[in-house]
């Protein structure tokens, strides 16, 4: 192309749909329900809009970016189940000023509620597929409700293998939904630490060593991913070296995000928005800019 | 620990994924010595410290590696499950286990002679080489696994 | 001046001693006139009271990291390019409040901030400047809609001026952004400037520009003059101080992301951010909290930010783009190549304000170059940089 045309519209036509007319800033106040203290530094948060009226959708994957009064915003994934619209839960883990004002929030106190934002696990690509979930440290928050969603829509899927891994027995979340996801048959779920202690039977290794135990039909799987970024490269690796093709291995993405609807520019991971054309990626689309540094 | 020993050619009468390819008189000569043993939870099949002189298959089961000091509470670094390998401290200066091995579930496994097999491969050195090669990939990954256990992959934060 | 002259895509002429009516009918009509004016030695974008307060006669010299006004010797009204800075200031201040906070035992109630609802006449916008803020329009207008972008826009008035002469810096028929106008503008007026006469020819491009120019003494315009008008074009075409080649920039770029040229052709931007503030199209902002001491009220701002901080894409205790060579190659294919794959447009419109006010010189279109022939050739990278 040589030269550049911008197409650029009248003013005036610009702007006449309703929805422009929203103020996509403006968060909603949110009421703590509850605070259940998951590990030494993550706390899971149960809210419910000030306004009983209000319900609240989204769908697994998607994020919100919270609001602590006179601390700031950050983007946090939705760890709740999708079809509970009265309540929204989400996982906090405490690794700088404002997630650590999140996770000392008492039951009473209000926030701010901003979202849902970015796309969500392509679940209905995984009907009728085998689906496979690996999940490193928190990552196994964003895909908590895409857990809830096989269980309740059991039959829409094929084998469903499930891996997740953190630093020691301690950090493990949802430790109590984790014992009966264990002993369900209709999901085989391993669970490993990096480091365990004397009261650990269980794996101890990076979640990369509980891979070739899982079994799938690489013609006809979907992988969902998150976790550490090297942690999901080694992963996606893994499976396809057992020929699982790179789009149909899915990543949560996560970069330094400020507005959460690709205005502000600081999310952006190439020519994507991580907030808007994600946080799910296929491998696919990542491949190339993976090995390129500080991208 | 119950002690059930075979005869001479035991390891040409089971199946394991590391043996696979190696020449008849190797898994003849290997089995002189070799003992299947098993394993109740919570027992010690070697300590830290101890002298390593075994080389072990698992065939079932669970094995967790710990390190213990008198300042510093038991910490579990790593399982080896069944159809793995676990032992290369017989082939290392000063050949002293670094680990301390427990089962986790009932475990079964066979321990070949330390002994045996340096004899063996001394005279048959493309054996050796062989053998080397299998074992190698599995240090490897234990290598480049304990780095990334190192570097604490969810705690990239800090603070 | 018959009425039915004064209607959109008619060619008419206003004098220049009719000029000061132009300010009269805008400001009768509500409006705050901003325009180009002379500000410690350079051409900003401020207040204008009257037509006086125009760089009358001057004009600009620019170069890499170089910056001058000089006499021209005529008394033209629009005799110069760009400036440090863009209209952006204006359609999306640089800091600006989005909300209040209030917290009692209730909870806490979000208040919106009211959005200046000053009404702006921009006089003197270049094709630069036009292409520049419909490229804005896609980032802000949309799914999300900034508000205050928003009303800020539809708000305004439009009076766009065809430029006379290009910079030294300036690039805009390369990149196909300008230099001339056919869009975006209520009023486009071009500068007419003989021995004998001064007089703009002046185009309506909307219903509001019917509005001001229904105030105005107007004529219709000669064949003499719209001839005259496509010569000015043309003579700015033919001077425009830089080109560059935008064929196939996306993929070039791409396919050497990974390239060591990089480092050669970047290692000497200092991260001082000037090119993104200057820079019409970029639009990064970051969010700012504040409270008051008892705790009660909160507010939320916004702010201009740029991806050449170190902290911009802080990740916990690290960045990912942690060297300045890392940054200077994302603003350039951002610019040229990521833009492209986001808005379907590139980024930038040519107007070479990143170049001028560059405190080392980096030319945009010479590092599009040397990466052209560096792919194109198979010598080393030193032999390719200029």
């Amino acid at each position: 192309m040589i030269g550049m045309v911008i197409k650029m519209s009248n003013i005036n036509q610009l702007f006449e749909s309703d929805k422009n007319r929203e103020n996509p800033h403006l968060p909603l106040p949110f009421i703590v329900e509850d605070r259940f203290q998951e590990t030494p530094d993550t706390v899971s948060l149960t809210l419910v809009p000030e306004n009983p009226g209000k319900i609240f959708t989204f769908s697994p994957g998607q994020f919100n970016m919270l609001y602590v009064f006179g601390v700031g915003e950050c983007a946090i994934s939705i760890s709740g189940n999708a079809m509970n619209t009265q309540r929204l839960i989400h996982t906090v883990r405490s690794v700088g000023k404002i997630s650590n004002a999140l996770t000392n929030l008492k039951p009473g106190d209000t926030i701010g509620v901003r979202g849902p934002f970015g796309n969500g696990w392509p679940f209905a690509e995984a009907r009728g597929k085998d689906l496979i979930i690996v999940a490193g440290g928190l990552g196994l928050a964003p895909l908590r409700p895409m857990i809830y969603e096989v269980l309740s829509h059991r039959d829409l899927y094929r084998r469903v293998e499930i891996v997740y891994g953190a630093r020691t027995p301690r950090d493990l979340l949802y430790k109590e939904e984790l014992q009966v996801w264990r002993k369900s048959s209709e999901i085989r779920l391993q669970v490993t630490v990096d480091i365990g202690d004397r009261e650990w039977y269980g794996d101890i290794g990076m979640v990369t060593s509980r891979i070739p135990d899982i079994k799938f039909d690489p013609s006809n799987s979907i992988a969902f991913i998150c976790g550490p970024e090297i942690m999901m490269h080694s992963v996606a690796e893994m499976l396809e070296l057992r020929g699982l093709q790179s789009n149909n291995v899915y990543f949560s993405m996560e970069r330094n995000m400020k507005c959460g609807m690709g205005q502000c520019g600081h999310c952006q991971f190439g020519p994507y928005f991580v907030c808007r054309d994600g946080p799910v990626f296929p491998y696919s689309k990542l491949e190339k800019f993976m090995s390129v540094k500080e991208v | 620990m119950k002690n059930n020993s075979k005869d001479c050619a035991l390891l040409t009468n089971i199946k394991h994924p590391f043996l696979e390819n190696f020449s008849e008189r190797f898994l003849i000569a290997a089995s002189e010595n070799a003992r299947e043993l098993e394993f109740n939870v919570n027992e010690i099949i070697f300590s830290r410290g101890e002298r390593a002189e075994k080389f072990y298959l698992v065939m079932e089961g669970k094995i967790g590696l710990e390190i213990d000091a008198p300042d510093h509470p038991s910490v579990r670094v790593h399982t080896v499950d069944s159809n793995r390998v676990m032992g290369w401290s017989w082939l290392v200066p000063p050949y002293k286990w670094t680990v301390t091995a427990r089962a986790l579930k009932k475990t079964r496994v066979i321990a070949l002679d330390a002994f045996v097999l340096h004899r063996y491969f001394k005279l048959h050195p493309e054996d050796g080489y062989l053998f080397c090669l299998r074992l190698l990939p599995v240090i490897a990954e234990r290598l480049d696994e304990t780095r990334l256990q190192l570097i604490n992959l969810y705690d990239r934060y800090g603070d | 001046m018959r009425p039915e002259n004064i209607q959109i895509g008619k060619k008419l002429i206003l004098q220049r001693s009719d000029f000061s009516k132009l300010f009269i009918v805008l400001k009768d009509l509500g409006y705050t006139i901003i325009g180009p004016t002379i500000h410690n030695n350079a051409i900003v974008y401020d207040k204008l009271n009257s037509f006086e307060d125009l760089p009358i006669g001057i004009t600009d010299v620019q170069g890499p990291g170089y910056y001058r006004l000089e006499k021209r010797g005529d008394q033209s009204f629009f005799g110069y390019n760009v400036g440090p800075q863009s209209w952006k200031k204006y359609i999306y201040p640089s800091h600006e409040k989005l909300w209040s906070a209030y917290r009692s035992k209730n909870g806490i109630t979000f208040q919106e901030e009211k959005i200046d609802s000053t009404k702006y006449a921009f006089l003197g916008l270049r094709a630069c400047d036009i292409s520049a803020m419909a490229l804005l329009d896609k980032v802000f207008i949309g799914q999300y809609t900034n508000q205050s972008y928003y009303k800020r826009r539809i708000n305004s008035l439009y009076i766009a001026v065809h430029c006379g002469q290009a910079g030294n810096t300036c690039f805009c028929s390369s990149m196909g952004t300008g230099p001339r106008i056919t869009n975006g503008y209520d009023i486009l007026l071009t500068e007419i400037l003989k021995s004998n006469e001064h007089k703009f020819l002046l185009e309506i491009g909307t219903d509001k520009g019917v509005t001001v120019a229904s105030g105005l003494p107007l004529e219709v315009a000669s064949e003499e003059d719209i001839m005259e008008s496509e010569k000015i074009i043309s003579r700015t075409i033919s001077m425009m101080g830089r080109s560059i080649n935008i064929e196939n920039i996306h993929d070039i770029l791409l396919n050497n992301i990974n390239s060591d040229i990089w480092n050669h052709i970047s290692q000497r931007c200092l991260s001082c951010t000037n090119c993104t503030m200057v820079c019409p199209t970029c639009f990064c902002s970051t969010t700012e909290e504040f409270s008051s001491l008892n705790g009660e009220i909160a507010e939320k701002w916004i702010r201009w930010d740029s991806c050449f901080n170190s902290a911009f894409t802080q990740l916990g205790k690290t960045s990912v783009r942690k060297s300045p060579v890392s940054r200077y190659r994302q603003w350039l294919m951002h610019k040229l190549v990521y833009w492209y794959d986001q808005f379907s447009t590139m980024g930038c419109v040519g107007c070479g304000r990143c170049i001028t006010w560059c405190p080392v010189g980096i030319d945009l279109t010479e590092v599009v170059e040397n990466i052209r022939n560096y792919q194109n050739s198979s010598k080393k990278i030193e032999e390719v940089i200029r």
